[in-house]
């Protein structure tokens, strides 16, 4: 919070502004027409944050730009889970869009998605808990004021959304403290013979990788106090190839990439190829394949073929081309070098060879694969 | 009140079929009217059967089955759960003794015109499998129990314009909102209230639709219509007709009985048969091919069970399943899921928490978010594994008759005494016996058991041996719910086998038994899972294993007609995945290890030749010929493959001369060179001259490479000659002796005793001279056309070996030869 507002003091754009700034007008919008109940604390109404998320077109007229593109009854699940005072887990493979989901829905329900704790395998107890200001500590004794509240401590008395990113990531210690938080949703600050009970609107949504998981595995007893939300990889091919051009295309802006004109096929064929072998089955559904170990998600696809592009644009002639995202693919296909190699041939040599028109891509990749 | 529910005249209760709350609301409405008969949407021919119901042993779900007698593949069904509202009325009318009768249109029609519908369409080789689909289809509230092959005309959905028109995008969801969940609150008032509402809606939507394209439905319809007015005769209008609420319109219709008797002149009848099948919430669940067209009996069945808290009993049975697979599953979680699913049914403006909240709260809840626990939710729970019974005073299963009948016309007599039968492949009888007999092995009916027959080996007969024991009726019977005939059974039987085999051996074998139980229509699935298996098995062993099988198979299938496309297709692939996992399998082996794969290369290499030989004429199949020929130079050069092997894929290259004698020269060279470890250098030897017929000759006649592995041997140093000379002898010792003192004189003569040696040309075949002996060719000419029959003039004959069978079905006859070696 102290650094938004310090880059608007100085008049600076920030690069990336918050959820909530951001789209303040839709979030305005949707408060003036939303005429539901609203749970206690609440900016909107369950109805109107699952609309902020998924989009649509207010009685006044206002657009509500989609911010996830996925099933419906995703959100909806995480925005009633909120409203039943649930604590929410998002998990996915990375680039499933979880934190920009769990930043969304915080900014809707609580006008605020700052109270934000960043899982690291170093997160202290205080990041969870409270801290202490060592120089009022020493020089007053331990008071209210010596504490210094830790994000969810602060939701917790102002009734507000917490984020917790990364929660694997969190020692299991730490993420031991958080239990009696979301079950008594009450701190105890045993140095003070006080405690912190926590305001109706409370709530956390935690972020965590299925992929990786086993790094901190959650216990039973902190995995009982989270409703799970799985955010999938994208279901349809149109869908992933929309979601992959919309961001290869901003992307590309802000590193001054000149756009290539004819680039919709490749990205489609690059999304193909990463359903495909994700899937462990073609897109006409009649041929199986072996998956590689990679996770291939649509943030990886995103990045082969930004990284053509650049290839084209620097040292091709602008257009981009199957051997520009060849390489890339290779790359992002082939982690393990025995198994997935083998994988990829296969693939190279059963599906890709004959299907019509990848006939250049075919020997893109073998040239690349020799 | 609207007329459908006056009390001055029947009772007409339109449903949903298989709709809980319908069923509810019949059983409440019926209480309440008391009607003095009760008329149910099915075929009159079960009137007989009804009885049967009330019985002890009777437990749904079952199903309604008729068939045709001179047919049984034709048959249509009526399947009925507990909580299907005829069968409540049924129940209710038999609890009450109460006259009860089926008003639809005669089985022996319904089937009848199905089938003629069929041969229009020139479809009447899949009537079996058509015959059985169940098209009651439980969101079009039409309860057509259609026979199959009705023709196509894009039918509307009643229930899913009303939907439409309410707002709901799915029209099951509306259906549940409006009806299923209200009725509960609806019963106080009057029970008979919804139907009323109901019956003016559809004659709404009829009048803009008319007949909604169904048009033989009409038909239907004048039947029920002058069933309706007989029964009203006979009890008075205080009777209830329980029926699909797209048909309630046109019961109301005025119309006049002779314009009825109009409609049903002159339509087609076959004698058709009844009798009560058990069936299974499996079934009834629509993607389980016969589908009922719901998704999930089980949660209807839960609806229509439990009294009260219809949530929260269903999460505490979800909970007990989890934990009972060892998922820790709490009170707790009980607790939370049934409190998201009700906040997510107000959050979508939803009466009651639905299926699909209900599925969401579990899945968030108590699954963690995974599919995976969620998916044996939905198997055991939502739909279900409720497997009906029926009495065995039910008449017996069209499975059986079928049997019997082919038992007749096989003359196969079915005997408690064990017996040997021998088949001779050839003859049409014998033929189809085999078929009758391998199809009722894949039912688990064990009358015949294959035995080895006398000396049989690749001839075109097969051994059995039969017993018929009392037992086997019960396995028929079991069987009746594959199909309605041995070869529809076994063909759904075969196919479902198939999606559910986990190894890809199992597929392989299924395949080979599919063509020797002559299932064409099973082929397709099979081939299908064995593509599935062969792209998701990861070991190249495997794989190689299932080659040669499928070659075989494909020439067979060949000489049989069948579909050799996709099998030529799968065979392809599983080649093609070969040439890519092969190169890495053959690095790291030990001995035992090599020597196994030597031997699947081998197979490989013969099964590719066949492939490209039988199958793929065109440029596909060279492609893959140059593909395995690449693989086989990489293995031949590459250092860190096994030696055995290196020097397999060096002879084989050689022999097929796709490698150059020098190139062999200098691979051999390279391989016995002195740096070689000695015991390699012989692993190579041996996979180069070992194994395979005439490895001996190659080297008695190719000079050169006998003075190369001469030279080699005569280099190894006498104290590593110990250690190479149990190798060598292992594959020396298996050339003839007549060859091993060739091969000694030629060494003992010494080296290159200047006769012709290859080294001549490049264009002769290895350890052939240059040139053409003439005379000696000529030589074998008068065989050859023995053999081919050129004399005679009787066109090719592959068996030409038997000389006093030559009627015109000889060819086909004996393509079928190499069945009996497999069988």
């Amino acid at each position: 919070m102290t650094v938004s507002e310090t880059t608007a003091a100085m008049g600076v754009q920030a690069l990336r502004p918050h959820a909530e700034d951001a789209f303040a007008h839709e979030l305005k919008a949707l408060a003036a027409a939303d005429d539901r109940p609203r749970p206690a604390r609440w900016q909107l109404s369950p109805w109107a944050v699952a609309t902020y998320l998924l989009g649509g077109t207010l009685p006044d007229g206002t657009v509500i730009t989609p911010k996830y593109v996925g099933p419906r009854r995703l959100v909806e699940v995480a925005v009633t889970t909120l409203a039943t005072d649930r604590a929410l887990l998002l998990l996915g493979v990375p680039g499933t869009a979880k934190t920009w989901v769990s930043e969304h829905l915080a900014a809707a329900v609580s006008g605020d998605s700052t109270l934000l704790v960043q899982g690291t395998a170093g997160t202290p107890e205080e990041a969870v808990r409270y801290g202490w200001n060592y120089a009022q500590l020493l020089a007053h004794g331990p008071s209210r004021d010596a504490l210094v509240p830790s994000p969810l401590m602060r939701a917790m008395s102002d009734g507000m959304t917490a984020r917790i990113e990364e929660l694997t990531r969190i020692p299991a210690d730490v993420q031991d403290s958080l239990i009696t938080i979301l079950s008594e949703k009450t701190l105890p600050v045993p140095e003070l013979g006080q405690e912190v009970q926590a305001v109706r609107g409370f709530n956390v949504i935690a972020t965590a990788n299925d992929r990786d998981r086993g790094v901190n595995e959650l216990s039973s007893a902190l995995r009982r106090r989270f409703n799970t939300v799985v955010l999938p990889l994208p279901a349809t091919p149109d869908a992933e190839v929309d979601i992959v051009s919309r961001r290869v295309d901003q992307i590309g802006r802000s590193l001054d990439l000149p756009a290539a004109p004819d680039g919709l096929a490749e990205i489609r064929r690059v999304v193909t190829v990463f359903r495909e072998l994700r899937n462990g089955v073609t897109t006409d559904g009649r041929t199986k394949l072996k998956s590689p170990s990679g996770t291939l998600s649509t943030a990886e696809a995103i990045s082969v073929v930004t990284n053509g592009l650049a290839l084209a644009a620097h040292f091709g002639d602008g257009v981009l081309r199957p051997g520009d995202v060849a390489a890339g693919i290779l790359g992002a296909v082939v982690r393990d070098p025995a198994a997935d190699r083998v994988v990829w041939q296969e693939y190279l040599e059963t599906v890709v060879r004959e299907r019509d028109g990848w006939k250049d891509f075919y020997r893109a990749c073998r040239e690349v694969s020799a | 009140m609207t007329r459908a529910a006056r009390s001055d005249g029947p009772l007409l209760l339109g449903v949903r079929h298989h709709g809980p709350g319908s069923a509810r609301a019949v059983r409440a409405a019926l209480e309440a009217a008391h009607p003095r008969a009760v008329l149910i949407e099915g075929p009159p021919e079960g009137d007989a059967l009804l009885p049967l119901a009330a019985d002890e042993q009777m437990r749904p779900p079952v199903a309604l089955l008729a068939h045709a007698v001179d047919d049984p593949g034709q048959a249509a069904f009526w399947p009925l759960a507990a909580f299907s509202p005829e069968w409540v009325a049924i129940r209710w009318a038999l609890a009450h003794d109460v006259p009860v009768r089926f008003i639809d249109l005669p089985a022996a029609n319904s089937l009848a015109m199905a089938q003629a519908a069929e041969r229009e369409t020139d479809r009447y080789g899949d009537g079996a499998r058509d015959g059985e689909v169940e098209g009651n289809g439980g969101v079009d509230g039409d309860g057509e129990p259609a026979a199959g092959g009705s023709p196509v005309h894009a039918p509307i959905d009643p229930i899913g314009v009303l939907a439409e028109a309410a707002g709901y995008d799915d029209p099951e969801r509306w259906w549940e909102d409006v009806v299923e969940h209200r009725t509960q609150g609806g019963e106080a008032v009057d029970p008979r209230a919804p139907f009323a509402a109901l019956a003016e809606a559809m004659t709404a939507l009829r009048e803009v639709y008319g007949d909604g394209g169904h048009p033989r439905d009409t038909v239907r319809e004048a039947y029920m219509r002058i069933q309706l007015r007989k029964t009203v005769k006979e009890f008075g209008d205080d009777i209830a007709v329980v029926c699909g609420a797209w048909h309630v319109p046109a019961l109301v219709t005025r119309t006049t009985l002779a314009a009825d008797r109009a409609l049903l002149k002159g339509l087609p009848k076959v004698k058709a048969e009844l009798t009560w099948v058990p069936w299974s919430h499996r079934r009834l669940a629509r993607h389980s091919g016969y589908g009922a067209g719901i998704d999930s009996p089980g949660w209807y069945g839960h609806l229509f069970e439990t009294a009260d808290r219809p949530i929260e009993r269903w999460m505490t049975k979800v909970a007990g399943l989890l934990r009972d697979e060892d998922r820790f599953v709490s009170s707790a979680h009980v607790i939370e899921a049934v409190r998201l699913a009700e906040t997510l049914a107000a959050m979508r403006g939803r009466p009651l928490a639905g299926l699909s909240e209900t599925t969401d709260a579990i899945r968030a809840v108590m699954c963690e978010g995974s599919d995976v626990p969620l998916a044996l939710v939905q198997d055991r729970l939502i739909v279900g594994e409720t497997l009906g019974e029926v009495p065995d005073t039910a008449p017996a299963v069209p499975l059986q008759r079928d049997l019997t009948r082919q038992q007749r016309t096989l003359r196969l007599k079915p005997e408690s005494l064990e017996r040997e039968l021998e088949l001779d492949l050839r003859k049409d009888t014998d033929a189809a016996r085999s078929r009758l007999l391998h199809r009722l092995r894949i039912l688990d009916v064990g009358w015949g058991e294959p035995a080895a027959g006398r000396a049989s080996t690749g001839t075109f007969r097969e051994s059995w041996r039969l017993r018929w024991e009392p037992e086997l009726y019960v396995r028929v019977a079991e069987a009746g719910t594959w199909g309605t005939t041995v070869l529809s059974a076994a063909t759904a039987k075969a196919e479902t086998q198939a999606v559910s085999a986990t190894a890809l051996a199992e597929v392989t074998a299924l395949a080979e038994h599919c063509l020797l139980a002559e299932l064409p229509d099973a082929l397709p699935a099979v081939m299908r899972a064995l593509a599935d298996r062969a792209a998701l098995d990861a070991d190249v062993g495997h794989l190689a294993d299932a080659l040669p099988a499928l070659a075989r198979t494909l020439r067979y299938g060949d000489v049989r007609s069948t579909d050799t496309a996709a099998l030529g297709e799968v065979a392809a692939g599983l080649a093609e995945r070969i040439c890519v996992g092969l190169p890495p399998a053959c690095t790291g082996l030990d001995a035992d290890g090599a020597a196994e794969l030597r031997r699947r290369v081998d197979g490989v290499h013969t099964a590719i030749g066949l492939l490209t030989g039988a199958v793929q004429a065109d440029a596909d199949g060279a492609g893959l010929r140059e593909r395995w020929t690449g693989v086989l130079h990489k293995l031949a050069a590459r250092d860190t493959v096994a030696g055995v092997i290196r020097g397999r894929a060096a002879r084989l290259l050689l022999d097929e001369g796709r490698l150059a004698e020098d190139d062999a020269a200098r691979l051999m060279g390279l391989a016995l060179s002195p740096g070689t470890p000695p015991a390699d250098a012989a692993a190579w030897i041996e996979g180069f001259v070992g194994g395979a017929a005439g490895g001996g000759m190659l080297l008695v006649h190719d000079e050169r490479l006998l003075g190369l592995v001469d030279a080699w041997l005569t280099g190894v140093p006498a104290d590593t000659f110990a250690d190479v000379l149990p190798l060598l002898r292992r594959t020396f010792s298996v050339y003839e002796a007549g060859v091993r003192r060739t091969l000694g004189e030629l060494v003992r003569r010494g080296p290159s005793a200047g006769g012709p040696t290859a080294t001549a040309t490049g264009t002769t075949a290895p350890g052939f001279g240059p040139g053409l002996d003439g005379a000696r060719a000529d030589a074998v000419v008068p065989v050859l056309r023995l053999l081919l029959g050129l004399d005679t003039g009787t066109g090719p004959d592959p068996g030409g070996a038997d000389p006093d069978n030559r009627d015109p079905d000889e060819r086909v006859e004996n393509a079928e030869e190499p069945l009996g070696a497999t069988g």
